[in-house]
């Protein structure tokens, strides 16, 4: 009994000198939350609390017209065709940097990150520099009556280019960790290539995948400044829904520019909740293995 | 062929893979980026460095690099603090917190910058508490700090949150065993291992700062000389249809985002070798 109390309190005492005094903890947690609190919390409770000052009834009706619901319908198209196509990619430079190696791949590593660091009003002038009418390939363009900047193929480049590393960045390290062991073993017991992938590398990646997929969506569907270099911003015609909350909010029309808002920090919410899940989901996995 | 392939390797796909990473990765990245380069490379050398310095082009460094570097200092702060309470101490809904520092990187700027504009404005949620206070801060450099801050958020606290969760608690033990008192150990012995993370992080939150477009604009005021950042220059040009000058100034953007680039990695570098 006494030898236990003793333990007790040696722990206790060590405790004591490796953390801080009460008063310090506390006060250090409550600037950190008030921090977040002031920064984060109040501006995210600002966007709904704005969207429906005026009643529920009046943010529908701002969610239901017409340029409101073509906005929508085109930054659903946006997702649609630049999430898979980087997927794609995303998937391949992973499986060709992680799984084998060859002179130059810190260099690639490097290119493929480069979209990160481009401001995104970059990333769309680069296009109007090609495909405008003073372009490169504008002359040809217009002759040929191919538009493509101010006009929604403008808009999925410049988007494609903005969410080019998500998927990527989020494999390369996890298949690197994951070394070749399994596949080589299913190679040797006689699987084909395209049977190792599906069976053994693509279960292994698969919470890889949906993390970055979720990223790169929640990217393209909120994407602003690139998208807004090469949009032209023709109502109801090239205005994605970020677009379409600027043009409401310069409008002075804040009720409805907030009720859009809205649906984009719902998609916000929704990714943070699937990212938090994802990231419990390795995390069990790993306690596992 | 040959050369490119590691001994013994029996997985299958090497080449087909790469050859589409590489040509997916250049008509998508390079080529289009290079063609700012070559159209900059059409001016002449004087004709470009009298566009990129004109004064209202300099101001606007000044104010994009000058709120860049106070958001950054602000988010190294108030980043390792956070991060430190999210490690170390426990409290309720502190998952919930967790996931909510990301939430710069998941709210599309656009919205956040209405949002933003909207509290700090006089008669906002903030705004309305500084106002009588004769501290204005949404239309005026102020609102650029403010916003530049929002989006910079996350980038320090997820740098330094995983080296605070691998540091030894032995060393603590040991440092206050030899008399260090709470502060000290802190000082001379975690702080200093956390240094290439913070860096890291503040390098990342400054780039993302200097690049940033939506979240400022709304709450900027956007007065040249006063409240104009780079980009939106460049977005000004541009409807100008002076592309010679936008192309100027984004190649001096690119460029120095190309340094930072270069940075960030040797800081990361630098804190790897610092963990081993």
């Amino acid at each position: 009994m006494s030898a236990q109390t003793k333990t007790f309190t040696a722990k206790s005492s060590n405790n004591h000198r490796i953390t801080e005094p009460a008063v310090v903890r506390w006060g250090l947690t409550v600037i950190a939350l008030g921090f977040l609190a002031l920064f984060l919390v109040l501006p995210l409770a600002s966007v709904f609390s704005q969207a429906f000052e005026k009643g529920v009834d009046v943010y529908l009706e701002a969610l239901r017209e017409p340029d409101t619901l073509s906005s929508i319908k085109l930054t659903l198209l946006t997702a649609a065709v630049t999430v898979p196509l980087n997927l794609f990619f995303g998937v391949t430079a992973a499986w060709s940097i992680a799984k084998f190696s060859f002179p130059g791949k810190n260099l690639l590593l490097t290119l493929i990150d480069l979209p990160f660091s481009v401001s995104p009003v970059i990333s769309g002038l680069i296009y109007v520099l090609i495909f405008g009418l003073q372009g490169l390939l504008g002359p040809w363009l217009q002759a040929h009556d191919i538009k493509i900047v101010f006009a929604v193929p403008g808009i999925i480049l410049a988007t494609i280019f903005v969410t080019f590393p998500f998927v990527a960045r989020e494999l390369i390290p996890l298949m690197e960790a994951q070394g070749r062991d399994e596949e080589e073993a299913a190679m040797v017991l006689g699987a084909t290539g395209l049977q190792t992938f599906f069976r053994v590398t693509l279960p292994n990646i698969k919470w890889g995948i949906i993390y970055g997929v979720i990223l790169c969506n929640a990217r393209a569907m909120g994407e602003f400044g690139a998208v807004s270099v090469v949009s032209g911003h023709i109502r109801g015609m090239t205005n994605t829904v970020p677009l379409h909350v600027e043009i409401l909010y310069n409008e002075y029309n804040y009720t409805a520019a907030f009720a859009v808002a809205s649906l984009l920090a719902f998609l916000a919410l929704i990714t943070l909740v699937v990212k938090t899940f994802v990231e419990w989901k390795v995390q069990q996995q790993l306690k596992n293995s | 062929m040959k050369l490119f392939k590691s001994h013994n390797n029996v997985l299958p796909g090497f080449a087909p893979t790469l050859g589409y990473t590489v040509l997916y990765l250049s008509l998508v990245v390079l080529i289009p980026l290079s063609a700012l380069v070559f159209k900059t490379a059409e001016m002449s050398w004087i004709d470009f460095v009298e566009t990129v310095t004109a004064p209202r082009v300099l101001a606007s460094y000044r104010v994009t690099f000058g709120a860049a570097l106070a958001a950054a200092s602000i988010n190294a702060v108030f980043g390792v603090l956070v991060a430190w309470v999210l490690v170390r101490y426990r409290f309720p809904g502190k998952r919930l917190v967790d996931a909510l520092v990301d939430l710069p990187f998941a709210l599309p700027t656009a919205v956040a910058g209405i949002t933003l504009s909207t509290v700090y404005s006089p008669n906002g949620w903030i705004g309305r508490i500084l106002e009588p206070h004769g501290i204005k801060v949404a239309f005026t450099p102020l609102g650029i700090i403010v916003a530049m801050t929002f989006i910079g958020l996350p980038f320090v606290v997820r740098t330094v949150q995983p080296v605070i969760e691998e540091l030894d608690t032995e060393i603590e033990e040991a440092a206050a065993c030899l008399g260090a008192n709470r502060w000290q150990t802190f000082r001379r012995v975690l702080f200093p291992l956390m240094t290439p993370s913070v860096l890291t992080g503040f390098a990342l939150a400054f780039a993302r700062a200097v690049g940033e477009y939506g979240s400022i604009i709304f709450i900027a005021g956007n007065m040249p000389m006063v409240s104009e950042i780079t980009p939106l220059l460049i977005i000004t040009k541009l409807e100008q249809y002076d592309y010679r000058g936008a192309t100027a100034i984004a190649t001096v953007m690119l460029v120095a985002s190309f340094v930072m680039l270069l940075i960030v990695n040797l800081l990361q570098r630098w804190s790897r070798r610092y963990a081993a």
